[in-house]
């Protein structure tokens, strides 16, 4: 017990410079259920890869983090408005938000797909979409590439990507546009394999699809941003990012 | 891993502990309540004081007034919802700060409170306003003349005499404020409506889920309003016998 | 003449005070903040303006029409009309629209897929469009409280002019179309004004069920553009404007029949 006092002492000791260790930290994800990467359960925890991940980081850098649910609507001006200090919403890294917001490293990297209607004869390109109504995210990078890359289709922008699928699931809409892991995790559900298929994987934009998903943190938060970027290498290094990912995906997430 | 939501019975589905999710709808209630009741509270703190200025204040008090219950009436609650959720901390925290206090933390919860609150006096101002004048103004100047403490006489005169004609308009404030609390839901904020639509997401139940939360939310209603009349039968008798 | 009294009002020396303080605040704001993203998103909120419009109007002149038999059957009877148009005021009453709004979208949607034959049906172009179940669920809303509403304007005309009308030998729908229904009306009418601007401030939730409306768009402007304040200062300031109308337009409209008498 003394032991353990004294090591703890210790501890605080050494960390002591950086002052961020000793507050909490206010991880951001969204409240809205976003599988297989975060999920509200019954219990009111949320449960999913990136908030695994997300333990994992604060475990391996010592930060004493405490998640806070936010809309996906509101949640980078919560982080302005200081309401949550890190965004762990799977938030892609690209030019609009960086002009606002700061990022980590990217902790995934993945495509887009199109999801559609078992037989549907939708392909993933301007022209297969042409005429059909595609339902996005409202706010989302895939709702930017649509605007860019489906001009001839019409968008329907939902509040969650959850609704879009239901939606999709209930033959209202012909596609759905998303993070192909996101509709990978929704074909595998009972609904999915009932309803619908993949169209394939969309050309990709690096404008506008961006350089990988990373944390998202206010500009000058920088100690906190060289302590995240650490703690990413390690786990990547150490074996615990993929044996993590090994929970969920059967293939390497983290891209290249 | 994922739980078998779909071959699970409404019963089951609705139970209280994990995996089902009837304890989730209830906590989402008693959520709800909170902020509502907390809301209504200082709606109908706000409601005295701006009646009472409403009626005795000065001019640029009383114009002051009327920009403030004509613009919560105009501008949608969610609108208010956005503003108190991003605005306000911020502003609140640069007033702080400008003191040289140290920045609070505004949760959705207190906001939430807060904005119900600010929505409610508006419409309490108005209701209370009319139902202090129903009170004859001969009442309070006779106790004026016995020498009687202003706060005795708004205790002993004014509240009783107001309640009977002000009661009917605050029961509907209160059948507001419950109401209102689902539009929490949109700012990302769990009570009962959201909690409703995160079961109906992770079960594939919509109807369930949804029609359970609308049973929660009439029963609240009904009891409510049985209150309420109770209420008012007891401010009626009271006033006949004055 | 009750417009100078109007303006006499107005031109009060602390008004005019406060309009100046309230002009400068408007003018410190108008070129203080960022506005540059005006001009790009116009016609996005002009057409998204349109649409709340189309629903407000649709969902009120529906609406009105559903509240008259509402309201009515629960004065007349016959009872079993009675209870239900009862039964259907409490379940509106006494639910958040916003949860009505999501039963009938997602929870009705949720059971599309297992009926089959929906698909081929005349309705299913219908089903498949967002704004039909916004009108629906606004319609239903505002008929519900309408209706309440109603019954206490039909009740409240006074039993002597029916009576005098019934002595006269009118037929019942005559006296309806002729005395009763127009007393009521001229009864809610001082009251209607604040029920739209209500029903104005519903409309935003249709939001929520993928209708971009007036309240959509602001919410992708700030997505977009990653500025809060501004959308949302100009998104109050649109529905000021439109109450304002509405309570404009109420009092022409009231003006007007009180002219006619």
């Amino acid at each position: 017990m003394k032991l353990k006092l004294a090591l703890t002492g210790l501890a605080i000791a050494t960390l002591a410079p950086l002052a961020s260790a000793a507050e909490p930290v206010r991880i951001g994800i969204a409240t809205e259920a976003y599988p297989p990467f975060s999920t509200p359960d019954a219990s009111g925890s949320y449960t999913g890869w990136e908030v695994d991940i997300i333990h994992a980081i604060c475990a391996e850098a010592k930060l004493d983090c405490t998640i806070v649910a936010t809309a996906w609507d509101g949640i980078i001006p919560s982080l302005t408005a200081e309401k949550i200090d890190v965004i762990a919403a799977s938030l892609s890294i690209n030019e609009e938000r960086l002009q606002v917001i700061d990022f980590s490293n990217k902790y995934y990297q993945t495509g887009a797909s199109v999801a559609v209607a078992k037989g549907s004869d939708i392909t993933p390109t301007p022209s297969g979409v042409a005429g059909k109504t595609i339902g996005v995210q409202s706010g989302s990078i895939h709702q930017a590439y649509a605007l860019k890359h489906f001009p001839d289709a019409t968008l329907r922008e939902y509040q969650t990507q959850d609704e879009a699928n239901q939606d999709l699931f209930a033959g209202r809409i012909d596609g759905a546009l998303a993070d192909v892991l996101i509709l990978e995790e929704f074909l595998k559900s009972e609904e999915g394999m009932l309803c619908c298929e993949d169209a394939g994987l969309v050309a990709a934009d690096q404008d506008i699809h961006g350089l990988g998903i990373g944390f998202g943190l206010r500009k000058g938060s920088d100690d906190l941003k060289a302590q995240l970027n650490a703690a990413i290498d390690v786990i990547r290094a150490n074996g615990t990012y993929d044996e993590i990912t090994a929970g969920y995906f059967n293939f390497n997430i983290f891209g290249e | 891993m994922a739980t078998a939501y779909r071959d699970m019975s409404a019963s089951e589905l609705l139970s209280l502990t994990p995996p089902g999710w009837g304890g989730v709808l209830l906590d989402g209630l008693i959520v709800s309540l909170q902020v509502a009741l907390l809301g209504y509270l200082i709606g109908l703190c706000i409601g005295l004081v701006g009646a009472t200025l409403k009626r005795s204040g000065g001019p640029v008090i009383r114009d002051l007034m009327s920009v403030y219950t004509t613009l919560v009436r105009a501008i949608p609650e969610l609108v208010l919802i956005l503003l108190a959720y991003f605005a306000m901390p911020e502003l609140v925290n640069a007033l702080l700060t400008a003191a040289g206090q140290p920045r609070i933390e505004i949760n959705g919860f207190v906001a939430g409170v807060l904005v119900i609150g600010f929505v409610q006096g508006a419409y309490a101002t108005e209701v209370l306003r009319g139902a202090m004048a129903s009170v004859p103004v001969g009442h309070i100047e006779a106790a004026q003349s016995f020498g009687m403490h202003p706060w005795r006489i708004f205790h002993r005169i004014t509240l009783p005499e107001l309640l009977p004609s002000a009661l009917p308009g605050l029961s509907n404030l209160w059948l507001i404020a419950t109401k209102d609390t689902a539009l929490l839901a949109v700012v990302g904020f769990t009570e009962l409506t959201l909690a409703a639509r995160q079961a109906a997401g992770a079960t594939k139940h919509h109807f369930l889920f949804l029609m359970a939360a609308g049973a929660l939310y009439l029963i609240v209603t009904l009891l409510s309003a049985q209150l309420f009349r109770v209420l008012e039968n007891r401010a009626n008798r009271g006033a006949r016998h004055v | 003449m009750s417009d100078r009294m109007f303006l006499k009002d107005l031109l009060k020396p602390h008004r005019i005070a406060m309009a100046a303080v309230a002009g400068g605040l408007t003018l410190l704001l108008a070129i203080n903040m960022d506005w540059s993203w005006m001009p790009k998103y116009t016609p996005d909120i002009l057409r998204a303006l349109w649409i709340t419009m189309a629903l407000l109007a649709g969902s009120i002149v529906i609406g009105f029409l559903l509240a008259v038999p509402i309201g009515l059957v629960q004065v007349t009877g016959p009872r079993p009309l009675s209870l239900l148009a009862k039964t259907f005021c409490t379940l509106i009453r006494g639910t958040p629209i916003l949860l009505q709004m999501w039963v009938l979208y997602y929870g009705l949607g949720s059971l599309f897929p297992y009926l089959p034959g929906l698909r081929g049906s005349w309705i299913w172009p219908f089903l498949i469009e967002s704004w039909p179940y916004a009108l629906v669920a606004l319609t239903l809303s505002f008929a519900g409280y309408e209706g309440e509403v109603m019954r206490g304007a039909f009740k409240g005309v006074p039993r002597g002019e029916l009576e005098a009308a019934r002595a006269m030998g009118m037929h019942p729908l005559t006296i309806l179309r002729r005395i009763w229904l127009p007393r009521a009306v001229q009864r809610v009418l001082p009251t209607l004004g604040g029920e739209l601007i209500l029903q104005l401030k519903a409309t935003p939730l249709v939001a929520t069920i993928a209708v971009v409306d007036i309240y959509a768009v602001f919410g992708r402007i700030r997505q977009e553009t990653f500025i809060t304040y501004e959308p949302l200062l100009m998104l109050a300031l649109i529905y000021l404007l439109l109450a304002g109308s509405i309570t404009f337009a109420m009092r022409l409209l009231e003006m007007k029949l009180s002219a006619s008498r």
